[in-house]
């Protein structure tokens, strides 16, 4: 006689052969590791989108609480006011340089969606701990480096619903698709060129920018 | 028995041709060798190197060596102490966003050794018990699901030969020659065998559904780091990979778990990889927007430009090996593209007016590098030496110039432009740029 557990055994059995079966296209053919429980998922799902701002939790922040946090957590790196330190980023600044010679892609100038701020600050930043400030101080410090920007009046509340909307000023100078190749070169074996036209235009000789590649580590300091 | 500390000084002092060969440190040292040798009951060494005239014995081969596992790692040679990563100090802010460069100059293959291979940390280098870490895939799929380092190692096996580059590689000779060395000119480069599971077969697992267009990968080092992916290349060629030239990955790279993703720029590879999530769109993360985007001189920009072009360099002479004099010599280089299989390098040595096409050797991979060589009998006189690779997509690498006239000189990544070394008559060799 087979007892109850036998019979769930032979099931089992034939469930995994079909399974086996199916081929690697069904999913959970191999079986191998657990699936991910709604709960477990909620823990590890951080990431916004850009665009929409999809994935932002709920939470709120205010510019003046933003200004307090950032003093706090930010601005011996960036600077009081997004300015920099040192050669961290500056946060603000930069409009208008994108074709500069010497441009400066800040928040203000070169960012093209404000929820990535928001994903940025909360996945990476302080860099000395991240991930480990509260949603609502990270929409503060959202609002605060917007307004900063002059991207935000000084009353904005900065949520799940305000950020998708900010105009950033760079959202539509962005090409999305590769238009590589862009040189076409042919492979010219002979006399290609003018040996009479070859000169140099630049020299790294004498420039005193390399650090060594013998010895022990260089640490020569900032030019 | 172990090897005397005073001896070994000795054979580095006479290897580095020491001023004063009959120095202190080398007496005692061939005290040192002689008390040894008695140890051992044998005869007493009669000749040191200094004397050495065949038939001669140098004090290594006078004595015995160091037994099995007195290393038991093992490590380079003692002489080879300068060839390791490398950073420039004033390139970034902080060691922990920063990056390393492969001494390329004293690498001979194509393979790029563990400990030299090239770093780039957003948030520094976690050290990750393999125990503790997981990788979770979900979003659009009909079953996501947590693995752990066991459950990983439990797929089918897949090991591929390919590169990975910074696309900064170059990048500080998008305005001008700049640095005066191989290494930190084109070390953002390395290549080495991969061992993992194909990201398809556990995308297949999970099952993805029809409306997934896009992946978002994701680190668990403190950067988070995050990049999107087409599913197209997810399911194409890409690597969840645990090993590295035959042991497991680095904590530098990525230990426990990284993705490679073949031919495309480096930080797409996320180390450290904890999570893939599928979703319908991109993601547009920092790293895809205000970095790893390509500003062009008329102000818009390139984003997901992460196919690496074809790209070369000569390795030897470069400015870290200079020439010994005239004679002849073997030009040696690498190349390597995204778009799959070099098919021809050719080598100029008078700055691109004619060209020679140089010997590839096998195997010529796929997204891996390649090597080439060409003899040369240098002749003294300056020269401006360079090469030019051709994948098989028949994409040319192009001059700087060329390059220049497309992207300005604001675009920081994806500099792939010809690399002109100039030799000077009494052999040293400097990165210049030709007009």
């Amino acid at each position: 006689m087979f007892s109850s557990r036998k019979i769930c055994l032979v099931i089992v059995a034939i469930l995994l052969a079909a399974g086996g079966l199916a081929g690697a296209a069904e999913p959970g053919s191999f079986g191998y590791g657990r699936v991910a429980s709604p709960a477990q998922i909620a823990g590890w799902d951080i990431d916004v989108r850009g665009e929409d701002g999809a994935g932002l939790p709920p939470g709120k922040g205010t510019v003046d609480r933003g200004a307090d946090v950032y003093a706090e957590q930010c601005a011996a790196c960036h600077g009081t006011f997004g300015e920099g330190e040192g050669r961290f980023p500056k946060l603000v600044g930069g409009v208008g340089s994108l074709r500069d010679e010497r441009p400066e892609p800040t928040v203000g100038s070169y960012w093209p969606f404000a929820p990535t701020l928001w994903d940025y600050i909360n996945r990476a930043m302080p860099m000395s701990a991240p991930h480990t400030l509260s949603a609502d101080d990270v929409y503060a410090l959202t609002a605060y480096i917007l307004s900063l920007n002059d991207l935000v009046p000084n009353e904005f509340v900065a949520d799940r619903n305000s950020l998708p909307k900010v105009k950033m000023r760079n959202r539509d100078n962005f090409i999305w698709t590769d238009p590589r190749p862009d040189t076409m070169a042919k492979p010219c074996m002979n006399n290609c060129v003018n040996a009479a036209d070859v000169r140099l235009s630049s020299t790294a000789e004498g420039r005193d920018l390399t650090p060594r590649t013998t010895g022990p580590l260089d640490t020569m300091q900032s030019k | 028995m172990r090897p005397d500390p005073l001896r070994s000084k000795a054979v580095l002092s006479d290897l580095a041709g020491a001023d004063a060969p009959l120095g202190r440190r080398r007496v005692l040292g061939l005290g040192a060798a002689l008390a040894g040798s008695l140890a051992f009951g044998s005869k007493p060494a009669t000749a040191g190197p200094a004397q050495a005239s065949p038939p001669a014995d140098a004090p290594w081969s006078q004595s015995i060596g160091a037994g099995v596992v007195d290393r038991p790692y093992g490590r380079p040679a003692d002489t080879e102490a300068s060839v390791i990563r490398r950073n420039v100090p004033w390139l970034t802010a902080s060691a922990e966003s920063s990056v390393s460069f492969s001494p390329l100059q004293d690498l001979h293959g194509i393979i790029t050794p563990n400990g030299l291979f090239f770093e780039r940390h957003h948030a520094g280098r976690p050290d990750i018990d393999p125990a503790q870490h997981k990788l979770m895939i979900h979003g659009l799929v009909e079953r996501p699901l947590l693995l752990t380092m066991k459950d990983i190692l439990r797929f089918p096996q897949i090991t591929r030969i390919h590169f990975i580059e910074c696309p900064a590689n170059g990048g500080m000779n998008w305005r001008a020659a700049q640095m005066n060395s191989l290494q930190f000119s084109h070390g953002m480069v390395s290549c080495a065998e991969w061992t993992g599971v194909r990201l398809s077969t556990l995308l297949e697992e999970v099952g993805v559904k029809k409306e997934a267009k896009w992946a978002m990968v994701e680190g668990a080092d403190g950067a988070h780091m995050n990049r999107s992916l087409p599913l197209d290349k997810c399911l194409d060629d890409c690597l969840v990979v645990y090993a590295q030239n035959g042991e497991a990955l680095r904590p530098e790279q990525g230990y426990p778990l990284r993705l490679v993703v073949p031919g495309w720029e480096g930080n797409v590879n996320i180390k450290w990889l904890r999570r893939i999530k599928l979703g319908d769109k991109p993601w547009h993360s920092r790293e895809e927007t205000s970095k790893y985007t390509d500003l062009m001189p008329d102000g818009t920009s390139r984003g997901f430009t992460w196919l690496i072009d074809a790209k070369s360099v000569i390795t030897f002479p470069c400015p870290e090996k200079p020439l010994d004099g005239p004679g002849l010599y073997e030009i040696r280089g690498l190349a390597w593209t995204g778009s799959g299989k070099i098919r021809r390098v050719d080598v100029s040595m008078d700055g691109g007016v004619n060209w020679q096409t140089a010997r590839l050797h096998e195997p010529v991979l796929s997204k891996a590098l390649t090597k080439f060589t060409l003899p040369w009998r240098w002749d003294g006189r300056p020269a401006l030496v360079a090469s030019r690779v051709i994948d098989e997509t028949g994409y040319v690498q192009p001059t700087i110039a060329e390059l220049r006239k497309q992207r300005g000189s604001n675009s920081i990544y994806h500099n792939n432009s010809i690399q002109t070394w100039q030799v000077k008559s009494d052999g040293s060799v400097f990165n210049v740029q030709l007009a």
